[in-house]
């Protein structure tokens, strides 16, 4: 076997690891961050443009079939590494303010983005576990970071206990599975794949680990608490890279390990889930008064609006999850990324919505940024948001799933009403008392506003189904 | 996994038999030195030249009185001496005492005598606690902390040698060492994991468990009769063992210097004496060494026990270890 | 008889398991522990996976649960007093004759002597070092170089959370 071609298909992982050991040892001998912060950006980009160009490669299967390269694996990196770039560039500024500018925090960002991209890629049992677990270990000290705040020890110890736990659950799911086929390869599972009761019990525990890392209901206890707690720039990371690999990795099993529903119902199982999971998490939304912790039930619901795809079970509505994927990193950064830019001005406690009285006139290109940000989130036409939505319903309607097309798009209604109460509080209440802003730095800004510009481009682009991004996704599915 | 035969079950016996009573050699030996050293006489009394001299420390030990501290836990204080020496005894399983002349030849026995060295920490750690006291558990989270910390620069040492063989099996690494011993290929390892073999066995200069002048008796303070008989014995145990290591991975085991170059094919039987004759020759030699160490070097200062551990060998270890894989890879390849 | 040790050993690695959760006093917790990873490695041992075996034993034996066993007298050293709770000798020696007695009992119940299928005896070539390194760094190369990634970044991380500092404009002390 050729390694040489192995180590090549895993390219932008390699890169970035490469670039967390080097951040990481920038930390210890020249004690720079900032060298370690442009190291980070320089490695996340190359890893970017090494990704991007194999989206437009060929497809197959490396190091003896552990993982996959181009095709969703490469769509999948890119969506994780665009979403690691755009929250290592909101986050220097955000992270000074924080006095937790260091080295180490970028390695961990970068290891963990390493973890993603496996995960995004893995065509193995072994593989999906490690590479999770790489995501998941540097996760939970990065929401660890505020140690001295009783938020963030609090959102660090929940995350690494429950998120220990669900570990377990995977685990042995995995190890199940094992036992039944005798194989963690997930082609070769598929192969053997008979629907036993070990092996039922094995997937359903492999599912209930997956569901845990993507904040499915009833999975989700740990969400807002966690987001709330982590420095919101490292929010944003977990909220869209973290969530995306987790995703790309579900699509990868369905599509791979499960093809057929001979061996189990799972997509009965997935629209239950995405059912819960909408209604969940927009309901408890509604009652949020901290943008953070709205913020985070948010994430749920989108949770549940891509469990749609998944439970469409076709070549749409893989396809439809995967550029939602990319939609909503692209719009949640931005989110996440205004959100971290008022609250440094003024602290955590600055995330209640209250403070955000009268905001919107204060560095106007902020207040409108946040506002086509929750526009897009919500859903509402010419964002991008809009589409993303509407190709994974679509392809619900044509699994004839319409009785789930019509609750997301019920809950997704009743979503617009939490997303427009900020923008309420932005525009149409008196401020309490004066405050003052920084302006905002140049990287910060700009990053900002090339979000919110990708956002307004996507949602208006393509006349809908031919957007080119589309076109490209479908074509993993039609060859 | 390798048959049980008739031999092995010989073999086994005669060691065991061979290493109680070298312990108890041992006890004396020591004396006798340290004597020498501090020019005195030593134990003369008891036998021709005081050989009896251990017989009688046992009996002496045996009849006094059995104290257990009533705060303590008395279960853990009654099973923690028989740890170290149940892991002393069960090395000899892997060594061979001359060619063909082992109990058993299993796969990644290397790995083994790691294994069972480090379960050995238990029994001083479980005793310091269980006592209820405080010089005890001093010297028993000494320990724990100690054996840890040159476990590591240990293992390296060891896995240096492995790399030449390319095996895991104590056998394979002494029948390589025919021409060349390990302390000429690899010299820096033999350093290295002689002085972290004096740190697991708790000898001068490592001795921080039972510092008189800290602990008054470290982890055993509490212990008297027979339950601190068994950790003497088994201290002198793994003198014992760590000698035949020494002998084993650096020394050319059963071997004589260069012997593949100069000696003759011999009959099995003369083979088999002279192998035996010259690994007990070099284990006593190496026991020597631990006594005559523990008799002129003072003993060290628990911070420097640690930097020397963390920051001095294992940095050390490693470095040894990659330039000799790189020469192996390199060079002789 | 492998059997019956099969049933001895997963009896006391469940029985330990359960002491070691149950347990109120946190060294007699740890040694439970301990035991319990004994007892897995004796069942490796049973499947021919002898490397699997004993690095259980010195990586998680010997090393993990010392440091463990070190931080938690390291810990408690202000209230040894009320470290020893009721377990004594005789708890303890009842937990090991309940492990014997209740294998037994399954030992002798039909149907479970030959409950265990054979081992296959490819494991005995598959569970050596060399059959487990050919693997590792070729069709499982990902996986273990993926692990490294993981572990240093799990050191680093633990390190930062350890980690006291005081203050750190821009640098870190």
């Amino acid at each position: 076997m050729n390694y040489l071609l192995d180590l090549q298909s895993f390219l932008p992982g390699i890169i970035v690891a490469v670039a967390g050991l080097a951040a990481i040892m920038l930390e210890a001998f020249k004690k720079s961050a900032n060298t370690s912060f442009s190291v980070t950006i320089g490695g996340i980009a190359v890893a970017l443009l090494f990704a991007i160009q194999s989206l437009y490669g060929e497809a197959g299967t490396a190091f003896s079939g552990m993982i996959v390269y181009g095709g969703v694996g490469a769509f999948g990196s890119v969506v994780v590494l665009l979403g690691a770039l755009f929250c290592v560039t909101i986050s220097r500024e955000y992270l000074r303010d924080l006095d937790l500018h260091n080295g180490e925090v970028y390695g961990m960002i970068l290891f963990s983005t390493t973890g993603m991209l496996g995960l995004a890629v893995s065509n193995d049992l072994i593989t999906l576990f490690i590479s999770l677990e790489t995501m998941s270990i540097c996760l939970y000290v990065l929401a660890g970071l505020m140690k001295n705040e009783k938020i963030g020890a609090e959102s660090a110890l929940k995350y690494f206990l429950l998120g220990a736990f669900s570990t377990g659950f995977l685990l042995y799911g995995i190890a199940l599975i094992y036992g039944a086929t005798a194989a963690t390869n997930l082609t070769e599972i598929a192969a053997a794949a008979q629907p036993t009761f070990l092996f039922l019990c094995g997937t359903g525990l492999l599912f209930v680990g997956l569901f845990f890392k993507v904040a499915a209901v009833p999975f989700h206890m740990w969400t807002p608490d966690v987001y709330q707690g982590t420095p919101t720039t490292i929010t944003a990371f977990m909220a869209t890279a973290a969530k995306s690999a987790t995703f790309v990795a579900f699509v990868l099993v369905l599509t791979r390990m499960l093809p057929s529903s001979e061996i189990g119902d799972w997509q009965s199982v997935l629209q239950v889930v995405a059912i819960l999971t909408m209604i969940v998490g927009n309901l408890i939304a509604l009652a949020q008064d901290n943008v953070k912790r709205m913020l985070a039930y948010s994430s749920i619901a989108h949770a549940g609006y891509l469990m749609v795809g998944l439970a469409a079970g076709n070549e749409a509505g893989y396809a439809g999850v995967l550029y939602y994927l990319f939609a909503y990193t692209i719009m949640n950064a931005g989110a996440f990324g205004v959100i971290a830019y008022y609250e440094r001005n003024h602290g955590l406690d600055f995330t209640e919505i209250d403070s955000y009285a009268g905001l919107g006139f204060k560095v106007p290109v902020m207040g409108v940024m946040l506002s086509v940000f929750l526009f897009s989130l919500a859903g509402i036409p010419p964002m991008v948001g809009f589409i993303g939505k509407y190709y994974v319903f679509a392809a619900a309607v044509q699994a004839g799933l319409i009785p789930l097309a019509i609750i997301g798009v019920l809950a997704s209604a009743a979503s617009v009403y939490y997303y427009l109460r900020v923008m309420v509080y932005l525009y149409f209440k008196e401020a309490h008392k004066e405050y003052s802003l920084k302006t905002p730095g140049f990287l910060f800004k700009w990053t900002l506003i090339l979000l919110a510009v990708l956002t307004v481009y996507y949602g208006v682009e393509p006349v809908l189904p031919t957007s080119s991004l589309m076109e490209l996704i479908s074509s993993y599915y039609t060859v | 996994m390798a048959e049980v035969t008739l031999s092995s079950f010989i073999v086994l016996g005669v060691a065991l038999f061979m290493l109680l009573n070298s312990a108890a050699i041992a006890v004396y030996a020591e004396r006798r030195v340290a004597a020498f050293i501090q020019n005195r006489m030593g134990p003369n009394r008891v036998g021709p030249a005081g050989l009896l001299q251990p017989i009688a420390d046992v009996l002496k030990l045996l009849l006094k009185e059995d104290v257990t501290p009533t705060e303590g836990n008395k279960f853990i204080h009654a099973v923690a001496p028989m740890i170290p020496v149940i892991t002393a005894l069960m090395t000899v399983a892997v060594i061979p005492f001359g060619e063909g002349l082992y109990a058993t030849n299993i796969n990644a026995s290397v790995l083994y005598l790691l294994a069972v060295a480090s379960l050995g920490v238990y029994g001083v750690t479980l005793a310091g606690w269980a006592s209820n006291s405080k010089y005890s558990l001093l010297g028993g989270l000494r320990a724990a902390a100690q054996m840890i910390s040159y476990e590591l620069p240990l293992g390296m040492a060891v896995a240096s040698v492995v790399i030449f063989v390319g095996s895991l099996r104590v056998v394979d690494i002494a029948a390589y060492q025919e021409t060349w011993w390990f302390f000429f290929l690899n010299p820096l390892g033999a350093i290295i994991f002689i002085i972290a073999a004096f740190a697991e066995s708790n000898r001068t200069p490592f001795d921080l468990v039972e510092a008189e002048q800290e602990l008054v008796g470290g982890f055993h303070t509490e212990y008297s009769s027979m339950k601190f008989g068994m950790f003497f014995l088994a201290e002198y145990m793994h003198v014992v063992i760590n000698s035949m290591l020494m002998t084993t991975f650096f020394f050319g085991a059963y071997h004589l210097p260069f012997a593949g170059y100069w000696l003759p094919e011999l009959s099995p039987l003369v083979k088999g004496i002279l192998d035996v004759s010259v690994f007990t020759i070099k284990t006593g030699f190496f026991m020597f060494l631990f006594i005559w160490v523990r008799w002129t070097i003072p003993r060290f200062k628990y911070n420097q026990v640690m930097k020397l551990g963390w920051s001095r060998l294992l940095p050390l270890s490693i470095a040894n270890f990659i330039v000799i894989a790189a020469i192996l890879f390199f060079i002789v390849n | 008889m492998d059997t019956f040790i099969f049933i001895f050993l997963a009896v006391l690695t469940i029985g330990s398991g359960l002491g070691m959760v149950l347990n109120r006093n946190t060294v007699n917790s740890a040694l439970f522990l301990v035991l319990n990873m004994v007892s897995i490695a004796g069942i490796y041992l049973l499947l021919q996976a002898q490397f699997l075996a004993l690095i259980q034993i010195l990586v998680y034996a010997g090393a993990i649960m010392v440091l463990f066993l070190f931080v938690i007298m390291l810990l408690n050293l202000d209230d040894e007093r009320s470290l020893f709770s009721k377990v004594r000798a005789k708890y303890i020696s009842a937990f090991f004759l309940g492990v014997v007695t209740l294998s037994l009992i399954l030992y002798s119940l039909e149907g479970v002597a030959d409950l265990l299928p054979e081992i296959s005896p490819e494991m005995e070539t598959a569970g050596t070092v060399e059959a487990l390194g050919d693997v590792l760094y070729t069709d499982y190369l990902f996986a273990f170089e993926m692990t490294a990634i993981l572990l240093t970044a799990a050191v680093v991380g633990a390190l930062m959370i350890a980690q006291y500092k005081k203050s750190n404009n821009g640098a870190s002390e």
